[in-house]
């Protein structure tokens, strides 16, 4: 109580009130630095142990230095183009990645599609999941002599084995979603009696779509996995055949820098689609 | 002459149970009524005030709205629930129109529905907070606007599912107070599910009492005989207050104490 009644009664506290002496703002360059320093640190020891490594007599692979000094053209200019398959990295990756946009559009499309419709009816559940669960265990290149088959060409039968690739876990994460859709907000629908495609529209697409996007993200990193091996048996432009290629004219130096960009490119995409995720997702986890 | 909503011989069992839920409940409701249904946990309030939002269906017997059955669930029989159950991707004031314009659309052109939209959301007070999302205001701001949905709805029955129960006593009484308010203003019919004895008798015309369950029905029903409008710090001392008060407290703890409780 005393403490209570030493207080000035009914003053208006903002009057009376000295200025508060500014806080000291957080730094944000020491985070920035804590953040980038292990990193950096790590990778500069991985290359020397890799430079020590590989500069005995006996070794069989090149060390930094010389894949610097084999590939410098490789690295600095990604962007030339002397013809055939004469050309900087950046155009390889681009015909690779052309390829994977198109396998993993399709296969989001229809794998978004065929997820909602086993995910919504018990019937195709029943009928379509046991031959979905047997085909998705199927490696992706083993599609690759069918469809090569099947459509006589290089450049479709890569798209088909990327859909192929890439289809079963937009399938199964987009039906686990439709299947989770909350029995509130089911009952919200059925109270305002929104039924049929308005109904999937505004009730299911976008409470099933945080696992729509975990089968998103899983998908475009098997894409990824599934191109380059389906390049190096199909040939042409591309990063997969680079690799290939730079192996059977022994470009071990090659290889190693592709393999950096094909890593690089790969987290790239997974961030892209985990950023795709956020902005449409945004909301729809915390409730 | 029917009563407005009339609940006759309503039984409720689910498959897997030997026992029914409920057991033949009865109940008429008037016009405007606000009556609350009180019950141990497991008595089956939630499960027959789902029936009559017609969520579930009836086992036997069935629930006559103005005189028509109740096949199905329908914006004429809004429901608060007691989750709000808003769409955490759409803000308070998308959540209200969603309703509205599923609901209303024959009748109300965009303009109007636009301006419904927003005097729900001015009756619940919740105006400023319109364009935010339901994961940037609190659970009694949600009830808020769950409870605006259900009333943009037009309904002729405001079903309203526990809807504070999850609620700080603060904010609960808030709240309490506000639908009081609303139901005072717009005499729509309210069912409310509850398990707080004071928000019972404090809010309600009558309080159906529930037996345990399996096998519940409606033990006692009592009409509180308040007048409107209510005020909880007047009310507190007032005698009659306290007697129904001690009435349902007698109900539920002695003549039906919590089967569960008793065995512990």
């Amino acid at each position: 109580m005393n403490a209570v009644s030493t207080k000035p009664a009914a003053e208006p506290a903002v009057v009376s009130r000295p200025a508060l002496a500014a806080l000291p703002k957080p730094s944000r360059i020491v985070p920035f630095i804590a953040q980038v320093v292990p990193p950096l640190m790590v990778l500069a020891l991985l290359g020397v142990g890799w430079e020590y490594l590989a500069s005995g007599p006996n070794a069989t692979l090149p060390p930094p230095s010389k894949v610097w000094v084999d590939a410098r053209d490789l690295i600095v200019d990604p962007f030339f183009d002397r013809g055939g398959l004469d050309k900087g990295l950046f155009w390889h990756l681009l015909a690779s990645l052309q390829r994977v946009a198109l396998g993993f559009a399709l296969s989001a499309v229809v794998g978004v599609g065929l997820g909602m419709l086993i995910g919504s009816s018990p019937f195709f559940m029943r009928g379509l999941d046991p031959i979905f669960q047997v085909l998705r265990t199927v490696p992706p290149l083993a599609w690759l002599p069918l469809s090569l088959a099947a459509f006589r060409e290089a450049q479709p039968s890569a798209i088909f084995v990327i859909f192929i690739t890439a289809i079963w876990p937009i399938i199964i994460n987009t039906a686990v979603g439709v299947l989770n859709v909350p029995q509130d907000y089911r009952n919200v629908a059925a109270v305002i009696r929104l039924r049929g495609l308005a109904f999937f529209w505004k009730i299911v697409l976008p409470a099933a779509a945080p696992y729509i996007f975990t089968g998103l993200k899983i998908g475009i990193g098997l894409s990824w996995l599934a191109i380059i091996a389906a390049e190096m048996l199909i040939g042409g432009v591309g990063i997969g055949f680079f690799i290939w290629d730079a192996w059977n004219s022994s470009n071990l130096s090659d290889i190693i820098v592709a393999l950096i960009y094909v890593g690089l490119v790969g987290f790239m995409l997974d961030k892209v689609v985990a950023l795709a995720g956020r902005i449409a997702t945004r909301g729809t986890q915390a409730s | 002459m029917h009563p407005f909503l009339d609940i006759t011989k309503l039984s409720i069992a689910f498959p897997k149970s030997p026992l029914p839920v409920l057991r033949e409940v009865d109940l008429k409701i008037e016009r405007g009524e606000y009556v609350a249904v009180i019950g141990h946990s497991g008595c089956g309030k939630s499960t027959l005030l789902n029936v009559v939002a017609g969520l579930l269906p009836a086992t036997a017997g069935g629930v006559l709205l103005e005189g028509r059955e109740i096949s199905g669930p329908g914006p004429d029989r809004a429901v608060v629930f007691q989750n709000h159950s808003l769409l955490p991707w759409l803000t308070c004031y998308e959540n209200v129109a969603l309703a509205v314009d599923q609901t209303l659309k024959g009748e109300m052109s965009k303009k109007q529905r636009h301006d419904w939209v927003l005097e729900n959301l001015a009756l619940v007070h919740m105006t400023a907070a319109k364009d935010k999302r339901p994961n940037e205001i609190s659970g009694g701001m949600k009830q808020r606007i769950g409870i605006a949905r259900a009333l943009a709805m037009r309904p002729k029955v405001l079903l309203l599912d526990e809807p504070f129960g999850a609620l700080d006593a603060l904010t609960r009484a808030h709240l309490q107070d506000q639908v009081m308010e609303i139901h005072a203003r717009l005499k729509t019919t309210v069912i409310m599910i509850t398990h707080d004895v004071d928000e019972a008798v404090l809010l309600s015309d009558r309080i159906v009492m529930l037996t345990n369950g399996p096998n519940a029905t409606v033990g006692e029903i009592l009409t509180v005989d308040l007048e409107r409008p209510r005020d909880r710090l007047k009310l507190a001392a007032d005698p009659r207050f306290v007697a129904a008060r001690t009435a349902v407290l007698e109900f539920l703890h002695s003549r039906h104490a919590n089967p569960a409780l008793q065995a512990a």
